[in-house]
């Protein structure tokens, strides 16, 4: 299967403190990615190395066939991102933050206009489209955010918990939308700390201290450390690697 | 297809503002209120001040003195006192403010070209109202007592007339409408712009916005061109008024006076800008530029209070306050009616302002992605 991310070595320091330690994986197309980790892990810093809004203190990052030190306008054209933080214009309505991110990913006339009903459509968000955001609930936001991401359809998504504050069945809802782009080929790369949402990805990456603790097919890691669920999995990992530490 | 780009970030902008009904308030109605305000309310022409005499002589020249004081516009006759105790208890009762007492035997000592002795005594608990006050008093008397000093017999003698040149009405108005439109500047450029950048922080926009094609550049320019209308609109409704309502002449060159206030729109602007990187919410830029801009312009930049009265490390201070070289070059262009070459240095000031706060802004944007 075709690579579209390739992560080599990767290695983030903030003075003293290392928050990336030597991470190496590899992500193929149309792959749901799951990057798990406890808060304060380094899931937030390797995505934004990825997205280039970080600059790598070593290692090697190709995305979408860009390398992320020297192509990083490339890299940017090629994928959607959705921030942790709520990042939409909340004075804007639906149809008009769609429309306004896909004004700077350079659509305009009527392409811009066909992609946003499009979207529109897609995400099922008809009868918001005119409404404006401050006034939906936080899950239909978050589908109108990753709806955002997607304006200039690009080949890569990252997604950096997506879900946090989300209810149940808004959840449930948002992972079967992602379960329909990763179909169509996008690649998506998603954080989270819900440990049942790592059961919906294709392979997972769990990081504990910005290092790698598991990398694998959810099946596989869990016959690997003979646990029955991912919760049971992530807090032997955690146990492990406290007992590594003492 | 860049430009597309653009418009659409800029038509975004204009968005935002459009539907912040207390924004809009804040830049397109708060400067005409807050003309108006310093128009009628700040006024440092005193009419009709209440003021007693004490007379000692009550003569012919006394009387034709007090009378001469009353008709002058300045002062109100409140009435005669008979005592000096009665002095305190008028001020006291906020009856007068300002007493003239005139000493004993005015008329005979004025025409036989002896020193004849008057008083003034104001009452100093407002001690600009108080200074105005006696120098009118002053000067009334000084040209009474030139006339009768020793009448018919002519001597050689030192007549001083003094001129307020550019501005011979002492009108307040061309102290207030310079003072205004910099303080609005200030306020819609540099304030403003710092608060829409550092929203798109806070909620978190921002690092979408710089994920995106868009470069760091376009995002700040494109920010910051609805405010630079706005910023045009409020120099344009400004001079129009003090031209409408407080007869303020424009005595210089308008494309002069549109350059100087381009360049200092240009000034707020990166301080604005320059606010925004340095601030992580739009908490914190309102309270920078408020601390930064705000007391500044009004303190020390010469809008109210003169630089040339403050101690020196004050005047020292003001030296780097950007609203005062903006003053100064308004004043000298609107009211002195003079020429580049009159405003070179506070062009020059600016300039290298301007560069300095755009260079330190660039390079804490980039430290910001890294």
């Amino acid at each position: 299967m075709k690579r579209v991310i390739e992560v080599e070595n990767l290695v983030k320091q903030f003075g003293n403190f290392t928050a990336v330690n030597n991470l190496t994986f590899s992500v193929a197309k149309g792959e749901i990615f799951g990057l798990l980790g406890a808060n304060g892990a380094g899931k937030t810093t390797t995505i934004r190395m990825l997205c280039g809004l970080l600059l790598p203190t070593s290692g090697k990052i190709t995305v979408a066939g860009y390398d992320a030190f020297t192509q990083p306008e490339q890299i940017r054209a090629s994928i959607g991102y959705m921030s942790q933080k709520f990042s939409l214009y909340s004075d804007l309505t639906v149809w008009e933050n769609i429309r306004f991110f896909g004004g700077i990913y350079g659509l305009w006339g009527r392409e811009l206009k066909l992609r946003t009903s499009e979207l529109v459509d897609e995400f099922k968000m008809n009868e918001f489209r005119d409404v404006m955001v401050e006034s939906l609930p936080l899950g239909w936001r978050q589908r109108v955010s990753l709806a955002v991401s997607m304006v200039h359809k690009p080949p890569i998504i990252f997604l950096d918990e997506p879900t946090s504050g989300v209810d149940p069945i808004a959840r449930r809802m948002f992972w079967e939308t992602i379960h329909h782009i990763s179909l169509q080929g996008t690649t998506v790369m998603v954080t989270t700390h819900y440990m049942d949402e790592a059961e919906y990805c294709h392979t997972l990456l769990i990081m504990v201290d910005g290092m790698i603790q598991a990398l694998g097919k959810p099946d596989e890691l869990k016959s690997k450390h003979a646990v029955e669920s991912m919760n049971e999995l992530f807090l032997s990992l955690a146990r492990n690697s406290n007992a590594n530490m003492m | 297809m860049a430009q597309g780009r653009f418009l659409n970030f800029v038509s975004k902008e204009f968005k935002h503002i459009l539907r912040d009904t207390r924004t809009l308030l804040i830049v397109l109605v708060m400067p005409v209120i807050q003309l108006l305000i310093f128009g009628f309310v700040i006024s440092s022409e005193i009419k009709n001040a209440d003021y007693a005499v004490l007379d000692y002589s009550h003569d012919y020249l006394s009387k034709q003195l007090v009378q001469r004081i009353s008709s002058s516009g300045y002062f109100n006759l409140k009435g005669y006192l008979n005592s000096f105790k009665e002095i305190e208890k008028a001020f006291k009762n906020g009856d007068a403010k300002l007493v003239l007492v005139i000493g004993s035997h005015f008329d005979r000592k004025l025409q036989n070209n002896r020193y004849a002795e008057y008083q003034i005594i104001t009452d100093a608990s407002d001690p600009n109202t108080a200074n105005i006050l006696a120098s009118y008093a002053q000067s009334i008397i000084n040209s009474f007592t030139a006339e009768h000093h020793a009448a018919g017999q002519p001597r050689a003698r030192v007549n001083i007339q003094s001129r307020m040149l550019y501005n011979e009405e002492m009108k307040s108005a061309f102290m207030f409408v310079p003072g205004t439109m910099v303080l609005i500047l200030m306020l819609v450029t540099a304030m403003m712009t710092s608060i829409s950048i550092t929203r798109e922080k806070e909620l978190g926009t921002m690092e979408v916005l710089l994920i995106s094609p868009l470069k760091p550049w376009q995002i700040v320019l494109g920010k910051v061109i609805p405010y630079i209308g706005i910023a045009f609109t409020n120099v344009t409704v400004i001079i129009l008024m003090g031209i409408t309502i407080f007869h303020l002449p424009i005595r210089g060159n308008l494309l002069l006076l549109v350059g100087v206030s381009s360049l200092f729109i240009l000034l707020a602007l990166s301080l604005g800008i320059l606010i925004s990187t340095l601030s992580s919410s739009q908490a914190v830029a309102m309270f920078m530029s408020m601390f930064a801009l705000m007391l500044p312009t009004i303190l020390l930049s010469g809008f109210i209070f003169p630089i040339e009265n403050m101690p020196q490390l004050l005047q020292w201070l003001s030296l780097i306050m950007p609203p005062r070289w903006f003053l100064s070059a308004l004043k000298t262009i609107m009211i002195k009616g003079q020429g580049l070459q009159y405003v070179l240095k506070e062009v020059l000031v600016m300039l290298l302002m301007t560069t300095i706060f755009i260079i330190l802004s660039i390079k804490k944007f980039k430290v910001r992605l890294e």
